[in-house]
């Protein structure tokens, strides 16, 4: 089928995790005291983002060596 | 009354923004759905990684994240034994054995296999059977949605209701089956991004294993239980009593992990339907197995924030407390939310809630395409409208779907209304589901097998399991249509509910194999081994060994699956 599930899947991730690493990075850290005082949306996020890059990229590079 | 957990405008923005996409996944497929089998099959052309990321999704409903969370408060590791008893062995069974005959009959749905394989009127009780239950399951799938969403953040309980049920019926709409297995994938990921922050934080939070286990000690005592009993899943199931399942290893393994676990995952139209929608025999034999791989790992992140949760409960520690249920005891099913509120902060909360109205909704999903299939094929077709033109089957479906949403929605409403009544509803249908493994199995490996004995054998089954439960009853229980003994005399009691439903999967199953057996004897075969070619082991040609990788093989990878479960249990147990 012509539809690459890993396009939307991509650019899902990369849209939630880059949220969550610029509030991570512009967010009060006070409110890391629930979560033990880790910045789990910085640290959290870059792993998301990381994650929807790569299906990202397998995408694209799928489609580039399509005819 | 304050609600106990707030969402910000990031934890709405990422809600928002991730149902966008479940609909424009819908809206992007719509123009690949040009016939019925687009629809409901998904024209049989999904990569074997999506199918079985599906296939495992399909099964992580409400139920699941949810269930799973208070089992794990309630009964610590041995939660585990669903998943690596109660699921992989079966899982790597329909993938191995199983699947060459459902993909490879060209059935386009599990009732259809029985009319291939038996006759109409096996297909006919299955295919009415199935179509009311996924109806059932899809509105309790919401009404539980709903009053979750209503009891922790105050949504209004009809507006719950409705948008989830637009949004579901929106994307399967548009798209169909593909559209309902793309979103699975994506609820897949939601689900391990969403929940296994918790299970880090909430581990970090207790010092780690060793931490939990000491104070899951004090959880176990005070319960009168041995120390490690939450925290090792074999070594206290030599006898009922010496566990919170109330459950011994042969109940266990038998009831659950041979004829409930085979039951549902090699019988379910829901699960199955996922894997037949992969792009190749050898595909179709992957996804269950694929899809046991994370299975096999889920306990992690599912049974473990349970775990700790109880343990906080236990020593007040960190200030965590749980709403209590009607009767003034701790609900448990809130388990997994709470902890959610519990430790995430604003942003990952947004994810971790969107992540769990995820599983909801799929889990309805899954239910309103296995529904809208069977409908329109097993019932439709079959009875009403035979030789109409694919056009029609596919405005149908379409027709289906819209219904089986709306009669969801009531089905909630009336979930509401009557909760015994939803509960007495699920107790006929696991007394309908027990036996049909046994039905499966001759069916598949026992050619002289024929339709009258699959007929009665189900029905037999289904009495048995009935009168099972009618004759006995849990220790401590009164008699009840809910609870057992309503026959007017108790025979048995069993020391917990669990070992009561596990036996009474057990009776219902023997007695379909010893009247299907029966039946087929004493009448004579109705099909030439000419029509039961492709539809049972000892009359389908073996496919050529395939040269494939091993990677690719179907045995190899299944064993590989069964050694890490193994480990896994050696490890716990």
């Amino acid at each position: 089928m012509n539809f690459d599930l890993r396009l939307p899947l991509g650019l899902l991730f990369t849209l939630f995790g880059g949220m969550l690493v610029i509030y991570g990075l512009i967010s009060d850290p006070a409110i890391y005291a629930r979560s033990l005082g880790y910045n789990v949306n910085l640290g959290w996020g870059a792993v998301m983002l990381a994650f929807g890059l790569v299906m990202l990229a397998l995408a694209l590079r799928a489609r580039r060596n399509r005819p | 009354m304050p609600h106990p957990i707030q969402l910000g405008g990031l934890d709405y923005a990422i809600l928002l923004l991730y149902f966008l996409f479940v609909l424009g996944i819908g809206w992007a497929l719509k123009r690949h759905v040009k016939g019925s089998s687009d629809f409901f099959l998904s024209g049989r052309s999904i990569p074997v990684w999506i199918t079985g990321l599906a296939f495992l999704s399909a099964n992580l409903g409400a139920q699941e994240v949810i269930g799973m969370g208070a089992s794990g408060a309630q009964y610590g590791i041995m939660t585990s034994h669903f998943y690596w008893i109660g699921a992989i062995p079966a899982m790597i069974f329909l993938g191995i054995f199983m699947m060459p005959f459902y993909y490879g009959s060209k059935a386009r749905s599990v009732p259809e296999y029985l009319k291939l394989r038996f006759d109409e009127k096996t297909r006919g009780l299955n295919a009415v059977s199935f179509a009311v239950m996924t109806i059932f399951s899809s509105g309790i799938s919401l009404y539980a949605l709903a009053s979750l969403l209503e009891l922790l953040l105050g949504w209004n309980f009809t507006f719950s209701i409705w948008i989830s049920a637009t949004i579901v019926l929106g994307y399967i709409c548009l798209g169909g089956l593909t559209s309902a297995i793309y979103n699975e994938v994506l609820q897949f990921f939601m689900i391990v991004f969403g929940f296994a922050p918790l299970a880090w934080l909430g581990l970090r939070d207790v010092g780690g294993w060793a931490g939990l286990k000491v104070r899951l000690a004090g959880v176990a005592t005070q319960q009168g239980f041995a120390a490690g009993t939450w925290t090792q899943s074999w070594r206290h199931m030599g006898s009922p009593h010496d566990n919170p399942l109330g459950v011994e290893w042969f109940g266990l393994a038998m009831g659950l992990g041979f004829v409930l676990s085979f039951g549902y995952w090699c019988t379910d139209f829901l699960v199955v339907q996922r894997a037949m929608a992969a792009n190749s025999m050898s595909a179709a034999r992957r996804t269950p197995i694929i899809a046991a791989f994370p299975k096999m790992l889920f306990p992690f992140i599912v049974i473990v924030p349970g775990m700790v949760a109880v343990a906080l409960l236990q020593d007040h520690h960190g200030g965590f407390t749980l709403p209590l249920a009607a009767d003034g005891t701790p609900n448990y099913n809130l388990v997994t939310p709470m902890m959610l509120g519990h430790y995430l902060p604003p942003g990952l909360l947004g994810l971790g809630f969107t992540a769990l109205m995820a599983s909801f909704m799929s889990g309805m999903a899954g239910n309103v395409t296995a529904f809208n299939t069977v409908w329109t094929y097993d019932i439709y077709q079959s009875y009403f409208a035979p030789a109409k033109t694919d056009s029609h089957y596919l405005f149908m479906g379409r027709l289906a779907t819209i219904f089986g949403v709306i009669l969801s929605v009531g089905v909630a409403y009336m979930a509401a209304q009557f909760n015994n009544i939803m509960n007495l509803l699920q107790l006929v249908f696991a007394f309908v589901n027990a036996p049909l493994f046994a039905t499966f199995l001759l069916g598949m490996f026992w050619r002289r097998a024929n339709g009258h004995g699959a007929f009665f054998g189900l029905l037999v089954g289904t009495i048995a399991a009935a009168a099972h439960h009618g004759l006995t009853l849990p220790v401590g229980s009164a008699v009840g249509i809910m609870k057992g003994g309503w026959l007017g005399a108790v025979v048995h009691t069993y020391p917990s509910a669990m070992a009561q439903n596990f036996w009474t999967a057990l009776f219902a199953w023997g007695a379909c194999m010893a009247v299907t057996i029966g039946v087929s004897l004493a009448t004579g075969q109705n099909k030439s081994d000419q029509q039961l070619a492709g539809l049972v082991y000892s009359l389908t040609p073996k496919p050529a060994a395939e040269n494939e990788p091993w990677y690719k093989k179907p045995v190899t990878l299944g064993l590989i699956v069964l050694a890490a479960t193994l480990v896994l249990n050696l490890v716990f147990a």
